[in-house]
Formats: C-alpha cells, structure tokens, sequence
C-alpha cells in the first residue's frame, strides 16, 4: 500500500497531460480517418477517456476528491451517451442498410 | 514505479492507434478493452481505487459489451465499408499530429499549480468519494437519472420500428 500511495509523488504531473494528450489526439485522427460509425463511436469513448485520466490526475495532485466525483459523472453521461448513439446506429443500418457515414450527408447541405 | 507508468502508457497509445487503425470492428472493440483495462491501471496508480472498479465494471462490462452486442446483432464483422480516400486518410494523421503538437505547445506554457490541500492518499477510497457525492454532488447526482431516464426512452424510441402507415 505504501509504495501504491507513492506513486504520484515520483511521477509528475506533466506525464499525465501528455499521456492524455497523446490519447485526445488519437480519438480526433480517428473520427477523421474512419468512415464506420461504430468505430467513430469507440474514437468518441477514447477522447472521454482521456479526459477522465487527465481529471483523476489532477484530482490525485490535488487531494481534493471533486475531480472524481465529476469523473464519476462524466462516466454516468457517457453510458447514457452510449445507449443512445448505439440505438442510432441500429436505426441507421435498418433504413439504409449499411453503418456508412458518407451515406448520412443530407445535413452537410 | 515509473516503470509502471510507462508500461501502462505504452500499452494504452499502442491499443489506441489499433483501434484507429485496425479494421474490423470486432478487433476494434478488443482493443479499446485493452486500452480501458491499462487506464484501471492507471487509475489504481493515482490512488482513484473506487474509480478503477467502476471504470471496469462501467466501461469494459456494459459499455464495450454494448458495442460488442451491436456488431454482432448487426452482423457488421466483415469490413465492407470502404474506407476513405488516400488523401483523406493522410490529411487525418497529419490534422490528429497538428492537433497533438498544439495541445502539447498549450501545455507546455501553463504555470506550476500548487496543491490546495495537503496530501493524502486516502481520497479515491469508497468512503471519500461517497462522502463528497452524497454532500456536496447530493442534486447533480439525483439529476442523474433523469439524465438516464430520458436516454433510456430515447433509446427505445430510436430503436422502435416505425411503420409507414401511421401518419400520427
């Protein structure tokens, strides 16, 4: 327990930013460079996640258990944000046949 | 320790840009599990003990497992989709590393923050967490569930067939 309570004593905090960072980016190449809707989807989640981390870590920096709480919420918005886009994606592929974002471009016009 | 961290690290940037970059969505979703379970690492690393359980059972349990049910349900396996122009594919990794060399230039002029309250290991345990959920996050916390009551509704309603006879 003692050298798991350490950890965020050796490590700095700039690792985290860049860690989270590093993810975000990913999460935003990916929503540019996939056409199926359920792998936007999972860039979605990752770019989630990353601030997630990023907001643990400053809330372990901190000693202040807020930054978890919102965490916490931020988890609950993202399951409710899931079931939501997913019933879409079923939606989607039972009228054009197909999970193909180029196909869904009338709100481009 | 930092040892950890940068195992941990290493594992999750490598599972990420396989999810970008993989192309069936079932591996997709393996490897987006794989990036969740080193971040439970992580978070157990920053003593968020309560925040690990949840993000597994949360995440890796009904979250990915949604993803995984509506691939299969959908029978989406096979990567039919064509993917985007060459083109476009390189203009996306250069906007994502654009993107990342900028945040990371943010980053780099922001000031020392000092902590605002002395150190204890102790506030990501379930008592802690609870303590300030149940005090200060009491509203937020009960808006909640008509946060959820309304997806869930939403939800159904999407996934209702519609009929092209009702006109109501």
């Amino acid at each position: 327990m003692n050298q798991i309570t350490s950890a965020i004593q050796i490590i700095p905090l700039e690792y985290y930013i860049v860690l989270s960072v590093t993810l975000f980016s990913i999460g935003v190449m990916g929503v540019l460079f996939r056409r199926n809707i359920i792998a936007i989807l999972m860039c979605l989640e990752l770019m989630f996640n990353s601030v997630n981390l990023l907001l643990t870590a400053f809330s372990a920096y901190h000693s202040d258990p807020a930054g978890q709480v919102f965490v916490f919420f931020i988890m609950i918005v993202a399951a409710a944000e899931v079931a939501v886009g997913l019933s879409i994606v079923v939606m989607m592929k039972r009228n054009v046949e197909s999970v193909d974002i180029n196909l869904l471009n009338r709100l481009k016009w | 320790m930092i040892f950890l961290f940068f195992m941990l690290s290493a594992i999750m940037v490598i599972s990420a840009l396989f999810v970008v970059f993989s192309k069936s969505p079932i591996n997709n979703v393996i490897f987006l599990i794989i990036c969740f379970i080193a971040m439970a690492g992580h978070y157990i690393l920053l003593n968020a003990q309560f925040l690990a359980v949840v993000h597994i059972i949360v995440y890796t349990g009904a979250i990915m497992v949604l993803f995984l049910f509506v691939i299969m349900l959908l029978n989406l396996n096979k990567a039919i989709i064509p993917q985007k122009s060459k083109l476009t594919r390189i203009m996306a990794v250069i906007t994502g590393g654009i993107f990342f060399l900028v945040l990371l230039a943010a980053t780099r002029q922001t000031f020392e923050i000092h902590a605002r309250y002395p150190f204890t290991s102790e506030i990501g345990l379930v008592s802690n967490v609870g303590k300030t959920l149940f005090h200060e996050f009491l509203l937020p916390f009960e808006l909640s569930s008509v946060l959820f009551l309304s997806a869930m509704v939403g939800a159904v309603m999407f996934g209702k067939k519609d009929h092209p006879n009702d006109d109501d």
